[in-house]
């Protein structure tokens, strides 16, 4: 069966580099022994750390469910073998900053006893949503290094149609070669799980892109395709080629939107170790315990790829492949263009360790001291995602973070080929890196201010409420008063009002009687009044606030 | 492992500053070949002078700023920056002229503003367009090609203010200073070339080092030192111009030809207007840059008070390279076409 010729584009920029991938391809991918202990950091993946369900002191089997997932984007932490949870500690992670991070530690017994598994093969039986939900709690996440939760990415939601599966088997950094082993050795697996996932997206097509530096990958991988809606292309060796956006560009000609998803348009990428992750979880009903990992470099003794359980300590994970050499000078998680140089090595393998890289100097040598930019412009040339390298790094060192936005700073995937090409030898990407958590703390203490602000003007809200409530209780007393001194005025004018009636009464019968001695009647006792003369209150109310008090 | 861990990528290319600059340095190979087959020892001699004022002036800023003496010296920029101003002074001026030029280009035109990568203008041009203000009679004035008849002591020695007999006869105008003037008394462009100073392309001796340059340049591109979009649009844009008022008059205006392969524009395209630090750097940015400087080059020849306009044309677009960059960036990728990826 002939392939029909696909038709590639290109990706703007990027870099042939020397791939060094034969030093650890000679040999068949190893099971490595289990470790002395194992410890699963919580956060293995992009989001919320799992929580822990087990106890310090308390018996687990393999594949049982450890941490739960917390939240959305989070997925939950197996045991990767049987044995007895002995801590619950802050231990070092694999992590450029070197700090710690609360992980669980297993000691194995050595039995590697699994838990009980629920196998699905009859995966079309189920609906999306249960296969999602299974994907999840058996912990996937990318395992090309990024480690987003798997299951959301196959949930791109209805308003988005996913027409391409792109299944990344390019694996463009140099020294890694733990994708393409698992293609040569597992090409069923790495199908079966496209399947799964083609289904679950229900993507017309799929596209599993290798670089042409892996013919023996191509090879069983075509050989293991029988599904005509799949399809397995070549593509050219250059780096960045197995960035997603990279591979999606060279695979379909599309550009993924500038800080947008590959689903919106129409894509969804995985990669192939996800995709056999992901047939093991639903068809053997095996949560993630394990990954191949390439142990590589000249500073290596045994070179290659083992099958390692997540959770190994390294420093047991490097004895394993016979130890490091004298001439190690550096420890790098991940490839030389992205990997970063690791602080420790008694950090363990987590789900998204792709490589260690034990390297002599001559290896990575370290750069010269860096010489001012000349603003020759091969990071322009360089750069995969068409931005101006040398003007993000003028306004970095100038700590104009707006400017640098302007540039699009976020579009960078510190992919390192600026850096790479700079005849300055300018660390670029640490720029880059720096500028952004520049932004993002500036975003934080915004948001802080922000949220500052808020509550300061919701007290003055609250204040203002409170005098105008205030002043309202006060106008009410006094308008009461106001009512009540009226009341006064009309008693005095009904008092007087019947004295002079009195007066007029007794003048009137004076002249009547013409009594002449009147001195008496001319002081009289005031006459008690009426109760039903004065006048209600009500009205005195009504008098009051027409005055407007 | 110290605490201080490297940073990604951990692996790097072999590209240095010194080796882009010695590139460019041994790019100018045939086209000063071609000045000293024509107009003999003193550019050499310039050459010398130029490099040991602008080593001795880079190392005595680098000094009173504090920076790093040997290792900044080590990038040959002062050298490329010397050797372009050389090239650009008639071979037999007096020595202070290259010097001053050198020295003020150094000064003024690099490490006031910064040292490399931080002057807006091009080092030599700011030099050179000082001696020409400054000194106009001394610094148009070029031997007759292959006319000059003095050893390399008698031309050191001639630099040095011992003037030989008879230099004044061994003298005269450049091709573009001569058609400039001759078209100013009415002659027609056909009348003029009939002159011995004028050759096939354009000047007897011109038309080579021209030559030699383009060679030289055609290498930097080849070895990908420069991109094509400045030498290209410069190239592109005087010979559009020229070829139009050519076809409108072609008694008072010369060909193209002879346009592009006079004065400076091939040492300019290839070698002035590629100076990354003061040149556009975005593609598009590059060849708006490149046409700016053809189109100035042509029209300063044409009608301005000067024979040739590859210098000032070069300052006059460094000044408006930061506004070209900020307009032309390319569009991010997966950015919306229509927002062309400006800045808002």
């Amino acid at each position: 069966m002939d392939n029909p010729v696909h038709k590639l584009w290109k990706f703007p920029g990027g870099l042939p580099l020397e791939g060094h991938k034969s030093l650890s391809t000679g040999q068949s991918v190893i099971d490595s022994s289990l470790p002395s202990r194992l410890i699963l950091p919580l956060q293995q993946h992009i989001g919320e750390p799992a929580e822990p369900v087990v106890k310090v002191g308390e018996k687990v089997l393999k594949g049982q469910l450890i941490a739960r997932a917390n939240g959305y984007v989070s997925v939950p932490v197996h045991a990767s073998t049987s044995g007895m949870v002995s801590a619950l500690t802050d231990l070092p992670v694999a992590h450029p900053s070197g700090l710690s991070a609360p992980c669980i530690v297993i000691e194995p017994d050595g039995e590697e006893r699994w838990t009980e598994r629920h196998p699905v093969p009859d995966y079309l039986d189920l609906d999306r949503g249960k296969l999602r939900n299974l994907i999840r709690e058996a912990g996937i996440v990318g395992l090309g290094g990024a480690g987003f939760p798997t299951f959301i990415k196959l949930n791109p939601g209805p308003h988005r149609p996913i027409e391409t599966l792109v299944l990344n088997g390019a694996e463009c950094e140099p020294y890694i070669t733990c994708d393409d082993m698992l293609m040569r050795e597992r090409a069923e697996e790495v199908i079966a799980g496209v399947q799964i996932m083609q289904y679950m997206l229900g993507a017309q097509r799929c596209i599993v892109g290798i670089e042409d530096n892996k013919p023996e990958a191509y090879a069983a991988i075509r050989a293991a395709i029988e599904d005509p809606a799949i399809e397995v292309v070549q593509v050219p060796t250059r780096y960045p080629a197995g960035g997603e956006k990279q591979l999606i560009r060279v695979l379909t000609g599309q550009e993924v939107p500038s800080q947008g998803l590959p689903a919106a348009i129409g894509v969804v990428c995985q990669n192939v170790a996800t995709a056999a992750a992901v047939y093991r979880a639903i068809v053997l009903g095996e949560p993630l315990v394990s990954r191949i990992v390439t142990v590589t470099g000249q500073a290596i003794r045994r070179p290659g790829n083992l099958q390692v359980p997540i959770g190994m300590p390294i420093d047991e994970l490097l004895a394993e492949a016979g130890g490091t050499l004298e001439n190690l000078d550096r420890l790098i998680m991940g490839g030389p263009m992205m990997g970063f140089a690791l602080p420790t090595d008694a950090a363990p393998v987590v789900k998204t360790t792709n490589c260690i890289l034990a390297a002599t100097q001559a290896e990575v040598a370290p750069s010269p001291q860096a010489q001012p930019c000349i603003r020759c412009g091969a990071c322009v040339e360089a750069c995969p995602a068409r931005l101006l390298p040398q003007q993000l790094y003028w306004h970095t060192r100038a700590k104009e973070f707006d400017k640098v936005q302007d540039y699009h700073l976020f579009d960078c995937i510190e992919c390192g080929c600026c850096a790479y090409v700079c005849p300055s030898h300018i660390p670029l990407v640490q720029y880059y890196r720096y500028a952004k958590t520049e932004i993002w703390a500036q975003e934080r203490d915004r948001q802080r201010a922000d949220l500052a602000r808020q509550r300061h003007e919701h007290r003055l809200e609250r204040l203002q409420r409170e005098k105008r409530e205030r002043a309202e209780r006060h106008r009410k007393k006094k308008a009461a008063l106001a009512a009540s001194t009226a009341d006064e005025a009309q008693k005095k004018a009904t008092i007087q009002a019947a004295v002079a009636r009195a007066k007029a009464k007794r003048e009137a019968a004076a002249t009547q009687s013409t009594s002449v001695d009147t001195t008496l009647e001319d002081h009289p006792l005031p006459a008690k009044p009426d109760p039903q003369r004065v006048q209600p209150p009500t009205r005195a109310r009504s008098a009051a606030k027409g005055k407007g008090v | 492992m110290g605490p201080l861990l490297p940073s990604s990528p951990h692996v790097h290319g072999y590209s240095s500053v010194a080796a882009v600059m010695q590139q460019v340095l041994f790019a100018l190979v045939p086209g000063v070949a071609a000045l000293l087959w024509c107009f003999g020892w003193g550019p050499l001699v310039n050459m010398a002078i130029a490099a040991l004022v602008a080593l001795a002036t880079e190392a005595a800023m680098l000094a009173m700023r504090r920076r790093p003496v040997v290792s900044t010296l080590r990038d040959s920029s002062a050298l490329v920056t010397a050797l372009l101003l050389a090239i650009a002074i008639p071979p037999l001026s007096p020595w202070w002229i290259t010097a001053l030029g050198v020295a003020f280009a150094m000064v003024f035109g690099k490490h006031l503003y910064g040292g490399l990568g931080h002057n807006p203008f091009n080092p030599a041009m700011v030099g050179y367009v000082v001696l020409l203000i400054s000194f106009p009679l001394e610094m148009t004035v070029w031997p007759r090609p292959y006319a000059l008849d003095l050893g390399p002591l008698q031309t050191l020695s001639t630099i040095f203010g011992n003037l030989p007999p008879g230099l004044d006869g061994m003298t005269s105008a450049t091709p573009l200073d001569m058609m400039k003037t001759q078209l100013g008394m009415m002659h027609t462009v056909e009348e003029i070339r009939t002159d011995p100073l004028f050759s096939t392309f354009s000047g007897t001796g011109w038309e080579w080092v021209n030559g030699g340059f383009l060679a030289g340049g055609l290498w930097l591109l080849y070895q990908r030192v420069i991109a094509w979009q400045i030498p290209a649009a410069m190239l592109g844009s005087l010979f559009a111009l020229a070829l139009l008022f050519f076809a409108v008059d072609p008694d008072t205006h010369p060909s193209p030809v002879f346009h592009i392969f006079s004065g400076a524009a091939m040492v300019g395209a290839f070698f002035i207007a590629t100076d990354p630090v003061s040149a556009s750097t975005t593609p598009r940015g590059r060849l708006i840059y490149g046409a700016g400087i053809g189109a100035l080059t042509y029209i300063i020849r044409t009608w301005g008070g000067y024979p040739d306009g590859v210098a000032f044309a070069v300052l006059l677009m460094n000044m408006a390279t930061p506004t070209i960059d900020y307009y032309t960036q390319p569009h991010v990728f997966g950015a919306p076409e229509d927002k062309s990826g400006e800045p808002e």
